[in-house]
């Protein structure tokens, strides 16, 4: 029935007809409530939601406060050095594994084991491990090498790379695995007519294997990314934000004022400042990515 | 069918009348701690044995910062416990003006709690608009300070009487190897050190001008310097307290590690528990040992609006005998708090709690600091002193300037 009419709305109206939930979800759900947070965002929502509005005053308080642009500024430092880091050791270890060596089944799950803890129990065995008085530094200061100082979850200055490390140990698995995946489907044409024209393989891999390899880069790129926005269970598990506000971040600052400051206008504020920088991130990718298919 | 319907009428009527002899009541709090442990069972051990009812404990870990979220979205989300926690004052101020939380009026005057309460300024926190909405169960105070005898003993020097010969005895302390201030580094510890510090360094006025005026200009003033110059001294005096939570910095004291802990006198509740005796074991200063003033925050209940007549009738007895002499006493004891009633015999009370008392009745109480100011301004204060606390190159100038700027913004 739904064949005879012309009408192009109501071609595969079951799969429509199926999509309906996952629209409306999509719709009401995440445009809605993204939509409603930003609205809110600007009165003077207290502990429950109220239309009073109050301009701009919450935005100019958040960046008034030295925790807010302190939380920002870790972020950055956190999500550069991610991104890089887990992309550079993720690749390489791919690469690694893919030199058809002895046991790639047991290396690959020992690698990607991290990655199956949750970032509550990673930044708790972290906070451990980082503790001068019984990880590393005591490890090795008990080895014999007394002068040995390594405590930076205790030093305002580096506390944020200690989080990196347990952040990286998390996460490197994963992106090594998709990256295993990508290598995996370069064809082995490809290795061979290189062999034969006598090019390395480092300059095979940097020119022409990681070129073919964009699709995994860019799910993974959107994986880490989202990721490190919403960091928020590792920082509450390995250090509370501390020493001080030196490893506070967006999402923590988010649900501190939400919640605990009972101040949900100032905590909306945070959030919309949180979806305009991942928007900033986001649209001209999506540019990008979309608008060349069209084109093509 | 009418014989049935009646049957299942009878049935029905059958079960809420069983219903109604025995509900259970989820209660939630933040009392983890040992002392305080020990004192929610004292509530639930009355509750249980004195009515019909049972107590089912909703204890929430971590401080009340963790606790009341939870219980916030719990009761703003449509599932309400039977009562919970709160330190009374304007945490729960939206709560009750959304009309989320009931009315205690008809209880109250039954059982003439305005008679009883004692400071009065307890009930006036629990009242909105003429009515009551909480039922307060005991007085805590921030502003003591605890000395541990063991390390004084160690350092050799004899236990202070004052912040002052406190700050004095500091180098003695560390020089034998202790942390002269224990401080857990949570901000909500620190805030409260300092607001101790403004109470007891300086005349009433000034704090009550800052947190109930909230007069920016006072709080930029020279009078609040010295308080941020003393908090200065607190933070380097409690530089080498690497612990978090507030009954691992009193446990510090206890082992004789740490010098003093300026904190409410829960900790007394931790004292009792490791079997310390007041006075011999430890010493508390009401006042930090300055000046003669308390003042009367405390906690107290609060009891959602719930459909079911048979919990909001238990809702009313939960209520009534937390304010009963024997259940205030008793918690109180385990709790190292004070009645919030002043005709309960507390001669079973140690040291501390005496002087506690001695201080209420000879002087007039100042409202505590959350009857006063917003979770919200509380909360950037808090982050205002983790940040002085944990940087060292943070001024007490600069921080002074950014405390005047909150006081500001508050309202």
């Amino acid at each position: 029935m739904a064949a005879s009419r012309p009408n192009r709305l109501f071609r595969n109206l079951t799969a429509k007809i199926a999509a309906i939930p996952m629209i409306l979800t999509a719709l009401v759900i995440f445009v809605g409530g993204t939509l409603w947070t930003v609205l809110y965002s600007f009165t003077g929502s207290r502990m429950l939601p109220k239309l009073k509005f109050v301009g701009l005053d919450q935005y100019e308080r958040l960046w008034e406060t030295r925790r807010w642009v302190v939380s920002i500024e870790n972020l950055m430092i956190y999500g550069i050095c991610m991104l890089v880091i887990s992309f550079v050791i993720g690749f390489i270890l791919a690469a690694l594994m893919d030199q058809k060596i002895r046991f790639e089944s047991t290396f690959r799950t020992i690698i990607l084991y991290p990655y199956a803890l949750s970032f509550i129990v990673t930044g708790l065995v972290w906070q451990w491990v980082l503790n001068p008085e019984f990880g590393i530094q005591h490890i090795l200061r008990s080895l014999g090498w007394e002068s040995f100082t390594f405590d930076p979850l205790y030093n305002a200055d580096i506390a944020i790379y200690g989080v990196l490390i347990a952040g990286l140990w998390q996460g490197t698995g994963l992106i090594m695995v998709l990256m295993l995946a990508g290598l995996r489907g370069i064809d082995q044409e490809i290795w061979k007519a290189s062999r034969v024209d006598g090019i390395p393989a480092w300059k095979t891999y940097v020119f022409i294997v990681i070129p073919m390899m964009r699709p995994v880069f860019i799910t993974t790129l959107v994986l880490v990314a989202a990721g490190i926005v919403k960091v928020y269970d590792l920082i509450v598990a390995q250090t509370g934000g501390g020493p001080g506000i030196a490893t506070e971040m967006p999402a923590k600052y988010v649900y501190d004022y939400m919640f605990g400051g009972q101040n949900l206008g100032q905590g909306f504020a945070a959030s919309s400042m949180m979806l305009l920088a991942v928007l900033i991130v986001v649209i001209p990718w999506a540019y990008m990515e979309f608008g060349s298919k069209n084109r093509g | 069918m009418t014989t049935l319907r009646t049957l299942l009428t009878a049935t029905s009527a059958l079960c809420c009348l069983s219903a109604a002899q025995a509900t259970e009541l989820e209660v939630t709090h933040w009392w983890t701690s040992g002392g305080e442990a020990a004192a929610v069972a004292e509530l639930a051990k009355a509750f249980d044995s004195k009515t019909e009812h049972r107590w089912k404990d909703g204890a929430i870990a971590g401080s009340g910062n963790t606790a009341r979220p939870v219980m916030i979205s719990r009761i703003t989300g449509g599932d309400p416990m039977a009562a919970t926690q709160f330190n009374h004052g304007r945490q729960a101020e939206e709560l009750v003006e959304a009309g989320l939380m009931r009315d205690l009026t008809e209880i109250a005057a039954a059982e003439g709690w305005a008679d009883i309460v004692n400071p009065p300024s307890l009930l006036e926190a629990c009242t909105l608009d003429g009515k009551i909405y909480c039922a307060p169960i005991n007085i805590h105070s921030w502003q003591w300070l605890w000395l541990s005898d063991a390390a004084y003993k160690t350092a050799g020097v004899p236990v202070p009487t004052n912040w002052s010969e406190f700050v004095a005895a500091a180098p003695a302390l560390t020089e034998a190897g202790l942390v002269p201030l224990a401080m857990g580094q949570q901000g909500w510890q620190q805030k409260g050190a300092f607001d101790v510090l403004m109470i007891a360094l300086l005349p009433n006025d000034v704090y009550l001008k800052v947190y109930g005026d909230k007069d920016a200009e006072v709080a930029a003033g020279p009078d609040v310097a010295k308080i941020f110059e003393a908090v200065d001294q607190a933070r380097s005096m409690a530089a080498k307290s690497n612990v978090q939570d507030w009954n691992q910095a009193t446990n510090l004291l206890i082992t004789g590690k740490a010098g003093g802990q300026i904190m409410g006198d829960w900790a007394q509740g931790e004292f009792a528990v490791a079997g310390k005796v007041a006075g011999t074991d430890y010493h508390c200063l009401p006042g930090l040992g300055e000046k003669n003033v308390l003042t009367t925050g405390g906690d107290a209940f609060y009891f959602p609006v719930l459909d079911d007549p048979d919990q909001t009738a238990a809702q009313g007895e939960l209520a009534a005998l937390m304010l009963s002499p024997e259940v205030q006493v008793a918690f109180n004891l385990k709790k190292g708090s004070l009645p919030v009633r002043g005709d309960v015999d507390l001669s079973s009370a140690n040291d501390c709690m005496q002087k506690g008392l001695a201080v209420l009745k000879s002087a007039e109480p100042l409202p505590g600091g959350d009857q006063l100011i917003t979770q919200d301004t509380t909360r950037q204060i808090e982050d205002l002193m983790v940040e002085f606390f944990a940087d060292t190159s943070l001024t007490a100038e600069a921080a002074q300037e950014r405390f005047a700027e909150i006081i500001g913004d508050a309202d």
